[in-house]
């Protein structure tokens, strides 16, 4: 079912586009040799090219083209052999230049596309415009001083790309997994930490709306949104607003608007619109990016399996349902836990350990993959275990439970806590004789023909044995003893 | 293209630059005379024309490898600032 | 020993190597000569200290023999080149009293080379102008005087600090920047020589930007020789400048001495426009006489769409400059004229720091670059500059240099041609053209005029090569006897 906004005059369908400004992981800035690592003192990362002084020139930065490239490729998108360096013109505390280095008419990067998976298991294609290379701005604060702004440069110069998806998203939800599953791309790439809460990923959003059929109406858009959920609520909100201008009988402006998540409301930034005319040109200073084709070969050459791919295969070779491959896949760290764990063993069996009991004690403990308390090898240990019926299903939970505590190796807890599951026949009918004599009167009943009685006798033997008898045996052995 | 003063002020505006009311009118007139004498590049059939951005563009875009090797010096930064506090610059503050 | 100052650059070389004087007499003499010239108001910032401090140093590695191309001369620099802790304003006020914490390449590469800087020297503001009336800090004066007439010359712009110093011998040399003629026109103006190299030629790194595409820092000297030795210590590839050109710098004082038998001298046919007067017509033809003499060959050129030029340039350079000047903000530098919000902050600052010509440029800019307006105007002048280099191509497979005026007059009154922009502009029509085909053009003196101002030739040469216009030029050189301390 489409996503649909209910209104007065009937159901509305919204439209979205997303131009997501992701910063690029470089050592150093774009056209600078000065650092780009979050949180330094102010100032403290700024070159006089990137502060502006008269008579500083820009140099590009060969990884920040080369990240760029990459993620063009991973996007599926076309690589411009060709493209230019443009002015953007406006003025503004953080903007040095008085103007933003980026690209115009010739981006780097053309059209591609994203696969996105949707909560519901289906799945949608989001088109990609372009992507195009740019500065960052430096930052403003406004709550420092009581009368005055404080401006930090560190930031301004580093390596943005701007990547601009088509119209093509339909509902808050698809937005949300359009831009994990962007993230995932350039996570997986190594181009971008895809960390919204350090900025280092944004995205401004354009919303329209209109009636089944139509073509497009006018669009906002909500500038620097800097969470998915909020992305989404914007969404929602901005949607919910322009129906109800339009059912009022009034009109939409195309313009810029603020998300207020503490509000739960947009505003017109229109204030500082009337001025926008960004004069674009191409900058004298930089000449024409002409890349060959050998280099885009290369870089393509070391592209690593992204997660569609990476999902195919786990479907095909593992034998993973679509939707456990997807969960699996969503960072590259856990795809390769997986992988490692899952290796000459039972792939559905690790697939269930990995996404279950795994990714549960890393939620309940705060870790990630990267400081588990757990490695693969140890997950995939217990795995062997339980295959070669040492533990039970429910003896491997406790010494799973133990390794997350103690990060030891399921085979020395096992050891150190006696939790070797009984297979001995001998010792199982032992405790069997053992549990039928206390329960004399249980027996006779069983035999007169109350089957249901069967389980009580199993959590008895269990018991007994601290559930270290093999389930199977004792169900086999409890048979024929109670047939008698 | 004759410049009114509307359009005066508002590439005033746009290069923030204050300009006089009484200065709108005469400025006007100057940008005008200048714009109409360029205009005489409107004769020439430019169709089919590549535009020249840089003399240097057959030149390839020359690039930087990827180190750090400036920045560093928030006092030779802020050195000149006209206004500056604990490693910022101050500005009149910004209303957003 | 005021005479010091008259000498040549190649001289005083020679006379330091000698041990005649020394580098630190060589600039006493000079820091002299400049008090005695402050009438010119050629220097906005003069450095004595740091003067005399170099000078002794060039005289230590001498004695170690050590020494560079221009070990131990004293120069001034334009205001317009970043020097390291010395104020650089470029002419406008909305500079004043900046200190930047770096060194431009250029002025570098000169102290590499052993140079002395005298001190900073007056320009148009932002570059932006032919008479050196536009600067803050005031009108220069150029040395030179109508025959029996007092009345106050202007030196030419933008680079007419430089060349009233160096036509005065309060400097040996100084370093301009040209971006429509603003070297070639003041030498025109003072009687003396300058070059602006192929754009590529000089880096970029540490000017201050007036319009990108066709700035270039060249020398100004009073002989070609000094100027080619000058040249050969500015230029260089530097990786901090994406437009300069990677390779070797020649030696340009090979060139110069060097015959131009069978040297192919273009006259393109479009540089004489009705009007151009007499005695600059005079001064080309016997220019041509002169290279004919030595052996080239003289063949006349078309460039076709050399009327467009100026128009061309007035749109593409103040579009840059509008964008090229934004950084003037009064946030990290500068002046700062307080306002109530940013944007009073900004356009008070602007207002008050930006001199008429600059503000009217920035407007210019501003204006064609805007939405709606950029295919009229930018996008048409970028295709008119396509037209205008390929004519400069197409000429340059019949000749190898192109020899034209400099300027359609000799240097005029102070105050004269403000009233019109237009008829200001008209003074760069000769040189134009090559700025925007990144061309090199060298403009030495040929001659006086009839009431005894000199006028200058321009020669043109193919990118990078220089050297053929420095071997014209050596020639002509010798013919003119131009007798160039008449002013000192």
């Amino acid at each position: 079912m489409a996503y649909m906004i209910e209104g007065e005059t009937g159901p509305w369908e919204i439209v979205v586009g997303l131009e997501v400004h992701a910063q690029v992981i470089s050592n150093a800035k774009l056209f600078s040799g000065a650092a780009t690592a979050f949180g330094a003192d102010p100032n403290s990362q700024v070159s006089f090219v990137d502060a502006a002084f008269p008579g500083m020139l820009p140099v590009i930065n060969e990884m920040c083209v080369e990240q760029a490239v990459r993620t063009g490729l991973g996007l599926k998108a076309k690589i411009n052999l060709e493209s230019v360096f443009a002015r953007k013109n406006y003025f503004y505390a953080d903007l040095p230049q008085g103007y933003q280095i980026s690209q115009y008419e010739k981006p780097l990067v053309g059209e591609g596309q994203v696969i996105v998976d949707l909560p519901d298991g289906r799945s949608t294609v989001v088109g990609i415009e372009r992507l195009h290379v740019e500065q960052d701005a430096g930052k403003s604060m406004h709550d420092q001083h009581p009368t005055k702004s404080c401006i930090d440069l560190n930031r301004s110069g580093i390596a943005l790309m701007e990547i601009v998806s088509k119209p093509d998203i339909r509902s808050p939800d698809e937005a949300g997994a359009y831009l994990r599953k962007l993230r995932s791309i350039l996570r997986y790439l190594g181009t971008c930490d895809g960390n919204m809460e350090e900025g280092s990923m944004r995205a401004d959003v354009n919303v329209s709306v209109r009636k089944s059929g139509e073509s497009y109406r006018t669009r906002c858009e909500i500038k620097n949104v800097n969470s998915v959920r909020f992305v989404m609520q914007s969404i929602e909100i901005e949607a919910k607003r322009q129906i109800e201008v339009y059912e009022s009988g009034g009109s939409v402006d195309q313009e810029t608007r603020l998300f207020d998540p503490g509000k739960g409301e947009t505003r017109s930034m229109r204030s500082k619109e009337h001025a926008h005319d960004y004069r674009y040109f191409p900058d004298p200073d930089l000449l024409p990016l002409k890349l060959k084709p050998d280099y885009v070969a290369r870089i393509k050459d070391t592209l690593p399996e992204l997660p569609d791919e990476k999902k195919d295969r786990f479907v095909r070779d593992y034998g993973l349902s679509p939707y456990d491959a997807g969960v699996l896949v969503v960072d590259r760290a856990s795809a390769d836990f997986f992988e490692s764990v899952a290796k000459g063993r039972d792939s559905k069996l690790a697939a269930n350990w990995v996404m279950g009991d795994f990714f549960g004690a890393l939620n309940s403990t705060g870790k990630t993959i990267e400081t588990s308390p757990v490695s693969a090898a140890q997950l995939g240990e217990l795995i062997d275990l339980i295959s070669d019926g040492t533990l039970s299903g429910r003896l491997a939970k406790d010494v799973f439970a133990l390794m997350v505590e103690t990060s030891k190796a399921p085979s020395v807890l096992v050891e150190e806590k006696g939790l070797k599951q009984v297979t001995d026949t001998g010792a199982i009918e032992a405790v069997i004789d053992q549990v039928m004599a206390a329960n004399a009167d249980k027996v006779t009943e069983y035999r007169s023909g109350k089957d249901k009685l069967f389980g009580f006798f199993v959590g008895q033997v269990m018991k007994a044995s601290q559930g270290k008898a093999n389930p199977g045996m004792v169900n086999d052995l409890l048979k024929s003893k109670l047939a008698g | 293209m004759s410049l009114d003063k509307a359009t005066v002020q508002k590439i005033a505006y746009l290069a923030r630059i204050e300009v006089r009311e009484d200065e709108l009118e005469p400025l006007a007139k100057e940008l005008s005379g200048i714009l109409h004498w360029v205009e005489q590049l409107a004769e020439v059939d430019t169709d089919g024309v590549p535009p020249m951005t840089s003399v240097s563009a057959e030149m390839a875009l020359p690039m930087r490898a990827d180190v750090v090797t400036d920045g560093g010096y928030a006092e030779l930064v802020l050195q000149n600032g006209p206004e500056t506090t604990n490693g910022f610059f101050l500005v009149p503050k910004v209303v957003e | 020993m005021s005479d010091l100052t008259h000498l040549t650059i190649a001289d005083a070389e020679k006379g330091l190597d000698r041990g005649d004087f020394t580098s630190v007499e060589l600039t006493k003499a000079h820091l002299a000569a400049m008090a005695k010239h402050k009438d010119l108001n050629a220097y906005i910032t003069e450095t004595p200290d740091q003067a005399l401090a170099m000078a002794e140093q060039s005289d230590k590695r001498r004695a170690g023999k050590q020494a560079g191309l221009l070990e131990g001369i004293p120069l001034a620099i334009k205001d317009l080149f970043c020097t390291e802790g010395v104020q650089t304003t470029a002419g406008s006020h909305i500079l004043e009293g900046f200190k930047p914490p770096y060194e431009s390449t250029v002025t570098a590469n000169l102290w590499k080379q052993g140079a002395v800087m005298l001190g900073k020297v007056n320009l148009d503001e932002f570059a932006m102008g032919s008479s050196n009336m536009t600067s803050y800090y005031g009108a220069v004066k150029n040395p030179w005087k109508r025959s029996g007439d007092a009345k106050d010359l202007v030196p030419g712009g933008s680079s007419g600090g430089s060349a009233a110093a160096v036509s005065a011998c309060i400097a040996m040399g100084a370093t301009g920047t040209d971006t429509g003629g603003s070297i070639r026109q003041p030498a025109a103006f003072c009687g003396i020589v300058g070059i602006k190299p192929t754009y590529g030629r000089c880096s970029r790194f540490g000017i201050v930007a007036f319009a990108s595409s066709l700035d270039q820092a060249g020398p100004m000297t009073r002989t070609v020789k000094d100027a080619a030795i000058m040249l050969k210590a500015m230029a260089g590839h530097d990786p901090k400048d994406s437009t300069s050109t990677p390779g070797p710098t020649p030696d340009f004082t090979k060139a110069v001495g060097q015959s131009i038998k069978g040297l192919r001298v273009g006259v393109p046919k479009e540089y004489k426009p009705d009007g151009l007067s007499s005695e600059i017509m005079a001064a080309w033809d016997k220019g041509l006489a002169w290279l004919k003499e030595a052996g080239a060959e003289v063949v006349e050129v078309s460039l076709p769409h050399t009327k467009y030029a100026l128009a061309t340039y007035y749109i593409v350079a103040p579009a840059e400059a509008s964008s090229n000047l934004a950084r003037y903000d009064g946030v990290r530098f500068g002046l700062r004229v307080p306002g109530n919000s940013l944007d009073e902050m900004y356009m008070k600052t602007r207002a008050e720091g930006f001199g008429r010509e600059v503000r009217r440029r920035i407007l210019i800019g501003t204006y064609v670059l805007s939405a709606g307006y950029y295919d009229a105007y930018y996008a048409k002048a970028q295709k008119l500059r396509t037209l205008i280099a390929g004519d400069f191509k197409q000429a340059f497979q019949k000749a190898d240099v192109l020899l034209t005026p400099t300027a359609p007059t000799p240097a005029f009154a102070i105050g004269e041609n403000l009233d019109d922009p237009i008829t200001m502009y008209l003074n760069d029509v000769f040189t134009i053209p090559t700025s925007l085909a990144g061309l090199p053009g060298l403009s030495l003196p040929a001659g006086l005029s009839s009431d005894g101002l000199p006028l200058g030739l321009q020669l043109i040469g193919r990118p990078f090569d220089e050297e053929a216009v420095f071997k014209a030029a050596a020639v002509m050189e010798q013919a003119a006897m131009f007798k160039r301390w008449e002013a000192c």
